[in-house]
């Protein structure tokens, strides 16, 4: 699928337009509201952050906004096509087509090597399995891993597999990228390549690029900080206000 | 990280070779996990093979005789429903049978039990089968050393190698007490088990009857066996046959084999003690392959879930996991056969015959591929309703 990243006609850049998004969880005979409300704009060739405390709802709306877990209510549209109303059988195609992930555990396959963990994206694809190989060992330079393309996850540091996470999600060339806390288990110096890495996608390829994070000493990389609590959306600032009212905070 | 759709200039293909090395890395790759997962295969498979294999020699064992007669119709006492009975009728309805148009051969035939003396002096019970020297029907089969045809001597028997301990005799000449009676070992043969603890001893037909009742006279017969002219089918002479004579039943040796194999098997239980066993063989069998693969995909289900958020169909997973039970029951298999061969070599000289024919070996190729792809398709029930959101959680 190639769309030109215009919503219902409109000249914008949002891939992603989230309205009145709900999300709730059915315990037993109690409900837990995970999401209330939620309204969302994402722009390609943005990296957008989302932070909050731990149960604010992050992961949630990554996963709704990734197609891996479907609203209780609202609407989501990717790409200009209204992902609510499709058949759950369509949402593979919609993963497979618009969106690469990036996962907090690197979720890479210990029995692969790296390129073929790239090439297996493709393989998903349909892709063959020489031109998956090319193209997988072509990424795997570009994210500054040539010399391990034969080496398995077990031999890499945790910054060089996420960098193989991040070659995989753009195996199949999508316009968003959904990141869960991809700095997490890693060293700062790690951290801060990951991250840089991610922002060149959002800005260099016009990607449009959506990264859960806990991490403040990536504030100053996002071009769009939102905040969740409890569920809902309590602000949103651009990463030079985040970093000036952390740095204002802390003298205070 | 080019911007040129990449999908613009491939053509989607079928053929997913990195899905088929994903299904073979996934299995070889944790060498522990595929030893464990090969065992449990590989146990199930014998175990199944040796229940079997055991019910087969067992049923095999019990119409041994009847098998190798080389008869086409078995003539017993009326009543008799299998062979070990041992009844006997007149002589004269031998000679009926004889007398019958489209007979081409019949041949007297006894079995009976008889006390045997062993030359230390103990004492074991056998089972006399007497047969007429150089016949074609009823003769011992795979004669090891000696003759058939030396029950034509005085005195001559021919007994199994199996039993040599058992009877205390292990040389051609060895001579013993039967009923009383001399006799001596003329012969031995390899292989010819008996389904009770009385092992079989060949004699002539005339001397099994001093060898099992001294009061009996040569009238007395145990079975007659038929063999019918080539002009006439076994099933039309058994027709005739019956216009014939009375107080006798008359069956085809399949017939005859089949009905004492059932009594053996089925009447008295012990066939179907070896067949539950058996079947809980396979019940166990199933359930340790179906354990084994089920627990080697859940050791993967992380990965399953990340193909699944990649955008894999179900169609996709189905493929990597039923490639995966494929290997898995093909090098189960070849490692079971040989085992269950050199398990199979040695019953030949024990006690309990283990048999595996041709159709066994093909059949449990396709039982454990049977098996592996069912377990995998009940892992595949819950890879398929993985939540692809389980990704997520570090």
């Amino acid at each position: 699928m190639k769309r030109d990243f215009q919503m219902n006609g409109k000249a914008d850049n949002a891939v992603i337009r989230a309205a009145g998004i709900t999300k709730i969880y059915r315990e037993g005979a109690a409900d837990l509201r995970a999401l209330s409300d939620v309204d969302l704009e994402i722009r390609a060739g943005e990296l957008t952050l989302l932070m909050g405390p731990s149960g604010s709802g992050k992961t949630t709306l990554l996963s709704i906004l990734g197609c891996i877990l479907r609203a209780s209510g609202g609407t989501l549209e990717l790409l200009g096509e209204s992902v609510e109303k499709l058949p759950r059988s369509e949402l593979p195609r919609i993963r497979r087509e618009a969106i690469g992930f990036v996962f907090q555990g690197f979720n890479l396959f210990p029995a692969l090597t790296t390129v073929e963990n790239v090439a297996l994206a493709l393989d998903v694809r349909g892709v063959r399995r020489s031109e998956a190989e090319a193209r997988a060992a072509e990424l795997i330079r570009e994210v500054g891993l040539v010399e391990k393309g034969k080496s398995y996850p077990a031999d890499l540091s945790g910054g060089q597999k996420q960098r193989v996470a991040i070659a995989r999600a753009l195996a199949g060339n999508p316009p968003i990228v959904l990141a869960d806390e991809p700095t997490a288990a890693l060293d700062s110096t790690s951290g801060k390549n990951v991250i840089e890495l991610l922002r060149r996608l959002a800005h260099e390829h016009g990607r449009a690029v959506v990264m859960v994070t806990h991490d403040p000493r990536v504030l100053s990389y996002g071009d769009r900080i939102i905040h969740l609590e409890d569920g809902r959306i309590v602000g949103e600032e651009s990463g030079r206000e985040a970093v000036e009212m952390t740095a204002a905070a802390a003298m205070a | 990280m080019s911007d040129v759709s990449f999908f613009r200039d491939v053509r989607i293909r079928k053929w997913k070779a990195i899905m088929g090395l994903l299904a073979r890395r996934n299995l070889f790759h944790d060498k522990v996990r595929f030893a464990v997962t090969l065992t449990g295969i590989v146990f199930a498979l014998v175990l199944i093979i040796i229940q079997f294999g055991l019910f087969l020699g067992f049923t095999t064992t019990t119409s041994n005789n009847i098998d190798h007669s080389k008869a086409d119709l078995w003539i017993v006492f009326h009543g008799v429903g299998y062979f070990d009975t041992g009844r006997t009728f007149s002589e004269r309805k031998f000679y009926q049978v004889l007398a019958t148009p489209g007979v081409e051969e019949a041949e007297k035939y006894m079995q009976a039990f008889a006390r045997w003396k062993r030359p230390d002096g103990r004492v074991e019970n056998i089972q006399i089968i007497g047969v007429r020297p150089g016949s074609e029907l009823g003769q011992p089969w795979n004669v090891a050393s000696g003759s058939a045809a030396a029950l034509k001597e005085e005195d001559a028997i021919l007994v199994d190698e199996l039993y040599r301990e058992k009877l205390g005799v292990w040389n051609i000449g060895d001579r013993v007490e039967i009923g009383g009676h001399r006799a001596r070992v003329a012969g031995f043969t390899r292989g010819i088990r008996s389904f009770t603890t009385s092992p079989f001893v060949y004699a002539s037909f005339k001397n099994s009857l001093d060898y099992t009742n001294p009061t009996s006279n040569e009238e007395d017969v145990g079975y007659i066996l038929v063999k019918a002219a080539p002009s006439i089918s076994p099933g039309e002479l058994k027709k005739r046959l019956g216009e014939r004579l009375s107080d006798v039943d008359i069956y085809t040796t399949a017939q005859f084999s089949r009905k004492t194999r059932f009594y053996w098997m089925f009447t008295t239980g012990a066939g179907l003690a070896v067949l539950t066993a058996a079947l809980m063989g396979l019940v166990v069998g199933v359930a340790v392959v179906a354990q084994t693969i089920y627990a080697a995909t859940m050791d993967h289900i992380r990965e399953y879930g990340t193909l699944k958020a990649m955008g894999a169909t179900n169609r996709y997973l189905y493929r990597v996991l039923i490639e995966q039970a494929v290997w898995s029951a093909v090098l189960g298999y070849a490692l079971a056969m040989m085992v269950a061969h050199f398990i199979v070599t040695a019953s030949e000289k024990g006690g309990a015959l283990i048999l595996m024919p041709l159709e066994m070996k093909f059949g449990m190729f396709f039982l454990a591929i049977l098996m592996c792809v069912t377990a995998a398709l009940v892992s595949i029930n819950k890879v398929t309703r993985i939540d692809p959101a389980m990704v997520f959680r570090g």
